[in-house]
């Protein structure tokens, strides 16, 4: 049975997306992009440093992934379509993460501003990935704005805490069917991945994980087989949990007499 | 001549080009994005491009995001 993901009207073969930030080693980087299997990378654009040397990160992302540029920076709508207008015209393809936050101590992402940019920049024909809080609502509004998929935050960005808002990432799964869930920020560990996969998210992108781990190939890896193995446990259809026990074997025909 | 790079002030020679400027920076040309008074210049138009006295310049790259 084919399982395929489908965003922008491309299809995936891999559900794991991977942020390039924060690696401390850019050839550890690009071989744990290679060893994750990954497609699709997030990177960032700014400003260069007219005071030192500027290392060029292209050079590291193996040529068949996908780059997706991400609006990091942008405060508002206006800004984060800015972002994407240049990283276009630059050639680095439409497909176009939208981060627009406000606040620099829990990095939340601003659905409003998420919503308006989201609007612009699909008419625009820019494939559009928003960043958002999980808000069943701000969701509805995105997928009627455009977005070709939509990324609800687990956790705080870089904070490893996992699912934390997994109930409101759960009714997203379940309610929003036009377009894939990617659950983005703060995932931590393999398990917490396998976790969304399980529930029935579509992809993860994870990126802090993997760049701080002591060893970021053999992280992606982990993570590799996690995603993998919570989408076939999703497929597979689990059972229930219940409150009390449920024996494995029949309760009759014990080796001793009443 | 004043020009403004990357939001601050930096006094070039009359008829500098694009191009010339961004190699002056110490940046490979080819890893640079440069906005030009908000429009992206192609980077094989910037040995064309004289600049004036305070155009605003971006010089963009990509690096490291989630």
């Amino acid at each position: 049975m084919e399982d395929h993901l489908v965003i922008g009207g491309r299809e995936l073969k891999n559900r794991f997306l991977i942020g390039t930030g924060k690696f401390g080693n850019k050839q550890v980087m690009r071989e744990a992009i290679v060893s994750s299997g990954t497609e699709l990378v997030t990177v960032a654009l700014r400003r260069i440093d007219l005071e030192h040397d500027n290392e060029n990160i292209l050079a590291f992302i193996p040529e068949n992934v996908t780059l997706m540029i991400n609006t990091s920076g942008a405060r508002n709508a206006q800004e984060a379509v800015r972002i994407a207008r240049i990283a276009r015209e630059a050639g680095y393809g439409n497909w176009i993460k939208i981060e627009v936050i406000n606040d620099s101590r829990y990095l939340l992402p601003d659905n409003q501003e998420t919503v308006k940019a989201t609007e612009i920049l699909a008419a625009d024909g820019f494939v559009v990935l928003p960043y958002m809080n999980p808000d069943l609502y701000a969701a509805r509004n995105l997928v009627k704005a455009g977005a070709a998929a939509i990324m609800p935050l687990g956790s705080f960005i870089g904070s490893n805490q996992g699912l934390k808002l997994k109930i409101l990432i759960d009714v997203l799964i379940e309610e929003i069917d036009e377009v894939p869930i990617i659950v983005d920020a703060g995932i931590g560990l393999p398990s917490h991945a396998a976790d969304a996969m399980e529930t029935g998210a579509d992809a993860v992108l994870v990126n802090t994980a993997i760049a701080v781990a002591g060893d970021p190939v053999r992280m992606a890896i982990a993570f590799s087989k996690a995603i993998e193995a919570g989408r076939i446990a999703y497929l597979a259809g689990a059972g229930r949990e219940q409150r009390t026990a449920a024996a494995s074997s029949p309760l009759t025909g014990f080796l001793y007499n009443e | 001549m004043k020009v403004i790079v990357n939001g601050r002030v930096m006094e070039i020679a009359e008829n500098t080009n694009l191009w010339d400027l961004v190699v002056s920076c110490k940046v490979k040309p080819e890893a640079v994005v440069a906005e030009l008074n908000e429009q992206v210049a192609g980077r094989d138009l910037w040995v064309n491009i004289i600049l004036t006295e305070g155009d605003r310049l971006e010089l963009v790259s990509l690096v490291g995001g989630g």
